[in-house]
């Protein structure tokens, strides 16, 4: 009989190399989150579940560590995550336009994700580049003194890019 | 020895003491939400504050250590404020609607809130209400009450070793929640209830609010396994309203769900309020004496044809030891018979076989408090979260702290988890397995040589049967890894302390009694017995079986275990009693069941037990109880054989009695009438004294603390274990010699009972029915976590029903898979006895060929398929294994 890793589209295989490695290694729960993420993009319940198993710690403590770091999700993102800075320097600067600009452009608020799946806007604390205040990070990319205008553009640009490069 | 001052007050403490519990020692009260007594303070709360002199910051009394010197003011305006506000700031998070709360009355934060001068909070509440969770059947959360101090997570985490519940999220979010927040109904959650114990809000409350509030708490002990839970029966004006666990030394304050929630059985409308008589075929209501006229006459007429061998009696492991004591001097005295049974023939009759023959006596070696400190614990043949929770969370915490669990079971049962070792065996190869263990030891020269030299005898002809066996063989009968097999045993012979814990899985075989004296081989030949936390402890399954066997409801046994073959402890009975004790061994259950189809026994009295469900082969006991001349059933309900009596007598439960019962770890404790008798039900006690009194001889117990009198007098092992002692103190444990001694915490220190202690020579032998091409599964039973027994009480709660309500059969995925069934489908199973349909539950964690069935449920009785082949020594039938066949209905 065919023994299947796959649950609710979540390759369970992909987690295999990571508690290969650390599973056994005790105190190394934050380490195997961070992995996991990288791999999903979130953190499935499937995998945690997994987690749970490999490690023998029990899947509610696992779910405490989860839910009370704010890097790990436990929902699927989009493919660009927009990290609009709430920065003092930034909310002086006007953030909260470009915030609502954002929202706008996208259709979605603080936490969601496009219908597209393409942009997932997260309102977060400090980016630590005050002086491009206000500053926006997608993905691994800075953008500052941006303006509603600017912002919508760069969203608009990579939407088009993405869809192209999808041809 | 250190010197500290509270306000004002000098005081020694020994080093480690906290703020906290120094100054409850100067009866200094510190308010306090968040701190369980006996464990690790954490400072959750910040209620407790205090000031340090010299310190800048206020500190938790829970978590701050005293130091010489130090000085501490627990009543400042600095303080009263501190606390106020820590207060103000979670009543600004809470409901307060204490009207319609379970704990009104009783609540902890709403006191200290009223001392504290607090009826509101002055924060505005920030949240949405968020609703209830009443996914449990047996209570619900209601997070708007919680006020996030924990205990709740801690005792599920660290004392039931479940870990169902976490913090989650943070600041204003934080919230207790079930993993992944799903509902506490479908989460890991086993329902045992202690976080209701502790919580000090109505944050976590059961389903009935009014079980919060009673006029009257009962101390008792539980009705359900051998555990022996203390617990106060909680009554407002004769009604049962909840339960309260207490700390006994057994449970240490925890409880499982049955003992908790399970009550509802004691006043349900279901249960016997009145004699009834067989007429016209019918079970008709009668009076007592018409009851008794109808049971003398049978007993009479029976004894008249065939003497004492036509009279039998099946006595109860759910009775008092004081009934049970009554009712073998009945049957003895007045029946002129020793065939005199109860259900410890179906579970630990080879223990107390097997382990009389290799110590002594056969009981538990050591105490339920000292499997903490054993650094490994061997589980063989036994579910022991399931059948006995609270000895289980005993091991897990033994885990925690670093023992190593090493489990042999046909099934990956949830200790599993917990355990360094699993052992994956076929049911029915314990013996083999057990070989293979003392060989690989003695292979690795780990065996305790003085132990074996100074304390043993019989240890060279077990040697030169083990040099004709080797590991690997053992191990492939077992099917399990010869490596696997070698480092698990070496891991138990190299431990300091190591307990063995068996069950049914060792007992209910045509080889039970060799399981059990290979067990006491294993234990032996390691020297890892008679030490405190280390020793060879079967795991008793009803709440006074222990008792029941000591009060000898056994055929070849006077009370203590003195002989029926034994002229001068027949002498000693009949002298005091005033009547004749027979010399002709008594039967068996089984014997006593097969007397009856042979015609030979007429007259078969039950008290308190329920053969109908519990026995092996149904099929055939039917036919048997359909023939007996004249059954006198004697119960709390009306169960399935009952159904076939002459006549019915309505008896008491534990709520409504005072008696003793004797726990799995020899402990006996008073259990306290709390309620009164529905209807016209008589205590067991007060019918056999009866019974007694219209056979014509002169008894006159007026309570239970007389007969106990009789028992001390007769039975040197509770010699001091009077009613006097027990009312005043913690239960004590057997041998109790005389008023003087303390009680026996572990046995065979120094000495085992009967001198040296023997080895056994136990080839492995096969089952008696194996798979073929026409029954090609090995079928095993057992039992689930929420129901008891054959349910006649259990069986009465909706919650149990709810969530354990159906019967099922266990199979592995890919067996079932070649045979096209899948989870949830409808399948029967048979065997050359029976067949039953059922559910297949579709799982891996049973091996492939073996199905697993609960033998609780009387519409698929397990028992209809089971073999009734006997051990040769102790005449128990091999309930665990069994041929059956399996396809989809």
């Amino acid at each position: 009989m065919e023994v299947t890793t796959t649950q609710n589209g979540v390759d369970l295989e992909l987690l295999k190399p990571v508690l290969a490695e650390y599973a056994k290694v005790s105190g190394s729960l934050i380490t195997i989150l961070q992995k996991t993420q990288a791999i999903y993009g979130y953190l499935p319940i499937s995998a945690l579940t997994e987690i749970a198993a490999a490690t023998g710690v029990a899947p509610a403590k696992i779910m405490g560590v989860a839910t009370f770091y704010t890097q790990f999700r436990l929902e699927p993102i989009g493919k660009y995550l927009i990290m609009v800075c709430q920065g003092t320097a930034c909310h002086v600067n006007g953030s909260e336009k470009l915030a609502q600009a954002l929202s706008d452009e996208l259709g979605i608020q603080d936490g969601e994700t496009s219908k597209d799946g393409l942009f997932t806007l997260k309102h977060v604390a400090c980016l630590g580049c005050c002086s491009l205040a206000p500053a926006i990070m997608i993905n691994d990319d800075v953008y500052g003194n941006l303006t509603g205008d600017k912002a919508r553009k760069i969203v608009q640009d990579i939407a088009k890019k993405t869809k192209e490069a999808a041809k | 020895m250190i010197n500290v001052t509270i306000d004002g007050h000098k005081i020694q403490v020994s080093e480690g003491t906290s703020v906290l519990e120094a100054a409850r020692r100067l009866d200094i009260n510190i308010p306090t939400l968040c701190h369980i007594p006996g464990m690790d303070a954490e400072g959750f709360c910040r209620v407790c504050v205090v000031e340090l002199v010299g310190a800048r910051n206020l500190v938790p009394a829970c978590a701050s250590i005293l130091q010489e010197g130090m000085k501490i003011i627990t009543d400042s305006p600095r303080v009263f404020n501190a606390r106020r506000q820590v207060l103000d700031l979670l009543l600004s998070k809470h409901n307060a609607n204490c009207f319609a709360c379970y704990k009104h009355g009783d609540c902890l934060f709403h006191r200290y809130c009223l001392e504290y001068g607090l009826q509101k909070s002055s924060y505005e509440h920030l949240q949405a209400w968020k609703p209830i969770d009443d996914s449990n059947p047996f209570y619900n959360f209601d997070p708007n009450k919680c006020i996030l101090c924990r205990k709740c997570e801690r005792i599920c985490a660290e004392k039931q070793c479940v870990e169902a519940l976490a913090l989650c999220e943070r600041g204003f979010d934080n919230h207790i929640a079930p993993a992944f927040d799903a509902p506490l109904g479908n989460s890991a959650c086993v329902s045992c209830g202690n976080c209701l114990t502790v919580c000090p809000t109505g944050a976590l409350y059961p389903k009935t609010l009014l079980s919060g509030h009673y006029n009257k708490m009962t101390e008792t002990v539980c009705p359900y396994c051998g555990v022996g839970c203390k617990m106060g029966l909680l009554t407002h004006e004769g009604r049962v309203m909840g339960v309260q666990p207490l700390k006994g030394a057994a449970n240490d304050g925890l409880m499982c769900v049955k003992g908790r929630f399970a009550y509802n059985f004691i006043q349900h409308p279901d249960r016997l309020k009145k004699p009834l008589i067989r007429k016209n075929g019918k079970l008709t209501e009668a009076s007592w004496e018409e009851a008794y006229d109808v049971i003398i006459k049978a007993w009479n007429k029976a004894k008249a044809v065939g003497g004492g061998s036509a009279i039998a009696g099946l006595a109860s492991a759910r009775c008092t030891n004081e009934e049970n004591y009554l009712f073998q001097k009945l049957l003895r005295g007045l029946g002129n018979t020793n065939n005199i049974d109860h259900c410890a023939r179906l579970c630990h009759a080879s223990t107390v076989a097997g382990l009389q023959m290799s110590f002594g006596s056969g009981a538990m070696t050591n105490s339920i408090a000292e499997i903490t400190d054993m650094d490994v614990i061997f589980v063989i043949g036994s579910n022991t979260t399931e059948t006995h929770p609270v000895i289980a969370t005993k091991m897990r915490q033994a885990a925690k702290k670093g023992a190593v669990i090493i489990v042999a079971e046909p099934r990956r049962i949830e200790l599993c988890n917990d355990a360094q070792f699993f052992l994956q065996i076929k049911p029915g190869t314990n013996v083999a397995l057990l070989n293979g263990m003392l060989k690989a030891i003695l292979e690795a020269g780990l065996e305790n040589k003085n132990f074996i030299n100074e304390r043993t005898e019989g240890f060279n002809e077990l040697k030169a049967y083990l040099d004709t066996v080797t590991v690997e063989e053992c191990a492939e009968i077992c099917r399990v890894e010869a490596a696997l097999l070698r480092k698990a045993a070496e891991t138990y012979a190299r431990a300091k302390n190591a307990g063995i814990f068996y069950a049914m899985g060792i007992t209910q075989h045509s080889t039970g009694t060799d399981g059990v004296r290979m067990v006491a081989n294993l234990a032996m030949l390691c020297g890892q017995i008679g030490k405190e936390a280390s020793g060879v402890n079967p795991l008793r399954g009803q709440n006074n079986v222990q008792g029941s066997c000591d009060m000898a409801a056994l055929p070849g046994d006077l009370p203590g275990y003195q002989k029926v073959a034994d002229p001068k402890a027949r002498e000693k009975f009949s002298k005091a009693w005033g009547l004749p004790v027979p010399e002709t061994a008594g039967k068996t259950v089984s014997e006593i069941f097969n007397a009856i189809d042979d015609g030979e026994i007429k007259f078969l009295y039950i008290m308190g037990e329920n053969p109908m469900v519990s026995d092996p082969d149904l099929n055939h006991l039917e036919k048997v109880l359909a023939k007996i001349p004249f059954l006198l059933v004697q119960d709390i309900f009306l169960n399935e054989t009952a159904a076939f009596a002459d006549v019915v007598l309505p008896a008491a439960s534990f709520a409504e009695k005072d008696g003793t019962f004797t726990n799995t770890e020899r402990r006996v404790q008073c259990l306290h009438k709390a309620v009164k008798l529905p209807g016209e039900a008589k205590a067991d006690w007060q019918i056999i004294t009866e019974l007694m009194n219209k056979l014509g001889y002169k008894a006159s117990y007026s309570h239970p603390a007389e007969i106990m009198a009789e028992i001390n007098a007769l039975t040197p092992s509770y010699g001091g274990i009077t009613y006097n002692r027990l009312e005043n103190g913690e239960g004590l444990q057997w041998p109790c010699l005389n008023e003087e001694h303390k009680g026996t915490k572990f046995l065979h220190k120094d000495k085992f009972t009967r001198g040296l202690g023997a080895f056994a020579v136990c080839p492995y032998t096969l089952s008696r029915e194996v798979p073929d091409t026409e029954y090609p599964f090995i079928l095993t039973t057992g039992r689930v976590l929420y129901q008891y027994h054959t349910r006649t009480m259990t069986g009465k709660s909706a919650g149990v029903q709810e969530i354990a309500g159906e019967p099922y059969v266990e199979i592995n995925r890919l067996d079932a898979h070649s045979l096209g069934i899948a989870n949830g489908d409808k399948v029967t199973v048979s065997s050359r006895r029976g067949s039953v349909i059922t559910t297949a539950k579709v799982v891996e964690t049973i091996g492939r060929g073996v199905l697993f069935m609960p033998f609780h449920y009387s519409q698929a009785a397990a028992n209809r398929l089971t073999n009734k082949a006997l051990d040769p020594y102790a005449k128990i039938p091999e309930l665990k294994v069994c041929a059956v066949k399996i396809y989809k209905a």
